[in-house]
């Protein structure tokens, strides 16, 4: 699994609460059977003013000129501050696949939702929760500072702005654990095959309805 | 020592062990898998040469992106249009093939919304941790077994190790006191929740829906709470077992009988909170207070009494949720001010994961029988949410109630819950639907959609604007 240790990288704003996952990647770029290449589809019907068909040369598709992806300024930016309960809905781990496509490294916002959470893990993305009052900071700064960057290390626990000063974040250790280790954690629950197996006979003999696998 | 809650319950029965790092292994009972979030899951199978731990643990169908005409699903696999839906159906089969699951193909008399034919099957059983690549999968919940949503990744562990690595969440309470109100359903019950507690406010919780207006809903009204728990950003909904979920599995295909049977349901008995279990948090509804409900906005929260109006943004509190309003009535193409009931509609969609049971089905047939769908009204859909529904429907006669009224009846699909087929909505139309999602371009690029129950839908497809179900004349 991919690996998280630092990124320093220009920040780009997102100023939208509830960012649901239909809204990070629609639908239709869904029918993929692939991981890779829903990049150029990261927030589709934001971007472009047309609508988007899965397999499409987007090259030539007209951009929407007020979307904040589409401001030279944020050309490049790998870390994405956003809005409270960002990644709500729909589980499609699209969603982080498409903004790992694209160059969101890291993630900082006030909350964000459950699945979609578990899924950035998944694929080494850093999501940061910081204070609501802090992360509306951040939000000034970046709007005020053309080229606004931060640098996280997330060993330390530390972002560090462009003035030197630091902010610490919090994360649970197995989190951390997996994204700076890029641990394939399917080798890892396989570690305790033996206790899966004593676990299934024994739930096996007290509800063996629940092991029925045809129907009448 | 506090009693436990039936979360509680589900989790400690389902613990493989503790892990150091304060994860958990749980193991999972069931495994549901549907055509788009599980071809990248078995690709990673295949890479690593791993195989299912448990085959049978699992059941497939593809829901998310089959065709609803006849014409298309007439000559099954073969006849979808679509070349890239088609190739991902397809995947599914041979997928499903390779690791020896269990699958209900397009064409099986069976098929249909995961969601739908799991408990309808009965392998939805009271007790199981249930989990499927779809954030819906917490409509099982309604049957006291704990389940759902999980992303690919997750997908492809499950398969491999029948566990998951996961952390406990909070327990929160919500109850819907009192009895409801005629004409006012599971859907507006659910509605009201969200409304009143947020689209984040079930985050890091379990919710347990009880109550007596719980109580008093059928198992698949209950379902239809449950399943929207998600909405409320609560991964689980719970319902306590109670008889009337244990007469709802009895005599289902994949249910258990003879002696187990007893067996069986003895222990479902145990599956409820203890009295004087702990919650993290509790909510109250009165029942009496609930309305039909009519989403306005762009996030499930943003729900409105059919009798009211779309709300001022200058009213909603903080900046952030200003912008948040704002943002949706642009979208929507609405003014704060605007009665509900002044929304005019161009498309009616009733199905989905939520609604599209016989029961739903029953409920819009009893307001649109002898009516007609108004001329405004550019298309009104009925998917019922399997071919067993579609089967039970037909027989009682729906069909030809909606058919006669104007309505469209369809083949069983997700169909425009998320519009991956063909069913879409235009840019800028309205429609008022059965589903679950109101996000932007969720039902089609620009299309605006309107969360209500399946009665106020059907209302709405007769008048071409929404009206107050409640003074209707039902047939």
């Amino acid at each position: 699994m991919k690996k998280f240790i630092a990124e320093d990288g220009l920040v780009m704003p997102l100023d939208r609460a509830n960012v649901d996952t239909d809204y990070i990647i629609p639908k239709q770029f869904l029918k993929s059977i692939k991981r890779t290449g829903f990049g150029k589809n990261l927030f589709d019907e934001a971007r472009y003013l047309d609508k988007g068909l899965p397999d499409a040369d987007c090259s030539g598709r007209p951009l929407n000129p007020d979307f904040v992806m589409n401001q030279p300024r944020y050309e490049s930016a790998s870390i994405l501050l956003a809005r409270e309960n960002f990644g709500c809905g729909s589980s499609r781990e699209h969603a982080p696949w498409a903004l790992d496509d694209y160059g969101f490294r890291c993630i900082i916002a006030p909350s964000y939702a459950d699945i979609f959470f578990n899924n950035c893990v998944k694929n080494g993305i850093l999501l940061i929760v910081l204070e609501e009052n802090i992360v509306e900071e951040l939000f000034q700064e970046t709007n005020a500072t053309v080229g606004y960057r931060l640098a996280v290390d997330l060993a330390d626990q530390t972002i560090t702005k462009p003035d030197g000063s630091q902010i610490a974040f919090t994360i649970e250790d197995s989190r951390k654990n997996i994204l700076l280790n890029g641990l394939d954690d399917i080798s890892l629950t396989l570690q305790n095959k033996d206790d899966i197996q004593a676990f299934e006979t024994q739930w096996q003999e007290r509800s063996p309805w629940l092991f029925t696998t045809t129907g009448s | 020592m506090a009693g436990k809650t039936l979360y509680d319950k589900l989790w400690e029965s389902h613990l493989v062990k503790d892990l150091d790092d304060g994860t958990s292994l749980i193991y999972i009972d069931l495994h549901f898998l549907h055509e788009v979030t599980s071809p990248q899951a078995f690709e990673g199978l295949r890479l690593a040469g791993r195989k299912p731990w448990r085959a049978g643990a699992n059941m497939a169908t593809p829901d998310h992106n089959v065709p609803t005409t006849l014409d298309e699903r007439s000559q099954g696999v073969e006849g979808i249009v679509d070349p890239v839906s088609k190739i991902q159906v397809q995947s599914l089969d041979s997928n499903c093939n390779e690791f020896g699951i269990d699958e209900f193909e397009i064409d099986d008399p069976r098929h249909g919304i995961v969601h739908v034919i799991g408990p309808e099957q009965g392998r939805t059983l009271p007790g199981m941790t249930i989990v499927c690549g779809d954030s819906h999968t917490s409509t099982h919940g309604a049957l006291g077994s704990l389940a759902h949503g999980i992303g690919t990744s997750e997908v492809e562990h499950v398969l491999a190790t029948q566990c998951l690595v996961q952390k406990k969440a909070k327990n929160m309470l919500v109850r819907v006191n009192g009895q409801l109100n005629p004409g006012v359903t599971a859907k507006d019950v659910v509605l009201a929740i969200i409304g009143k507690i947020g689209t984040a406010g079930g985050t890091g919780y379990t919710i347990e829906f009880g109550g007596e207006a719980i109580q008093s809903l059928s198992i698949e009204g209950r379902m239809t709470v449950c399943n929207m728990a998600i909405e409320a950003g609560a991964r689980a909904g719970l319902v306590a077992v109670d008889d009337k979920t244990i007469e709802y599995v009895k005599g289902r295909p994949f249910a258990p009988n003879g002696e187990t049977w007893e067996k069986a349901a003895a222990a479902w008995k145990g599956l409820v909170s203890d009295a004087d279990a702990d919650f993290d948090a509790v909510v109250d509804l009165e029942a009496t207070e609930i309305v039909p409900q009519v989403s306005w906005g762009t996030s499930p929260e943003m729900v409105a009494p059919v009798t009211g109006v779309v709300p001022d943004p200058a009213d909603a509190g903080n900046e952030t949720r200003q912008n948040n309003y704002q943002q949706a009535l642009k979208y929507m193409g609405l003014e704060a001010g605007t009665p509900i009931q002044a929304i005019k509609l161009d498309r009616v969609f009733i199905g989905s994961c939520t609604n599209s049971r016989i029961e739903d089905l029953r409920a819009a047939a009893a307001v649109v029988k002898g009516r007609k769908v108004a001329d405004s009204i550019k298309e009104a859909l009925v998917v019922p949410g399997s071919g067993l529904v579609k089967k039970q429907a037909e027989e009682e006669g729906l069909d030809r109630i909606f058919t006669e009224a104007g309505l469209q009846w369809r083949e069983p699909g997700c169909s425009m819950c998320l519009a991956m087929n063909a069913d879409q909505l235009g840019e800028g139309e309205h429609c008022a639907s059965t589903s679950n999602r109101n996000f932007e371009g969720r039902q089609g690029f620009g299309g605006r959609t309107h969360l209500v129950s399946p009665a106020m839908a059907a209302a709405a497809a007769v008048h071409g604007h929404f009206v107050d179900v409640r003074e209707l004349q039902l047939h």
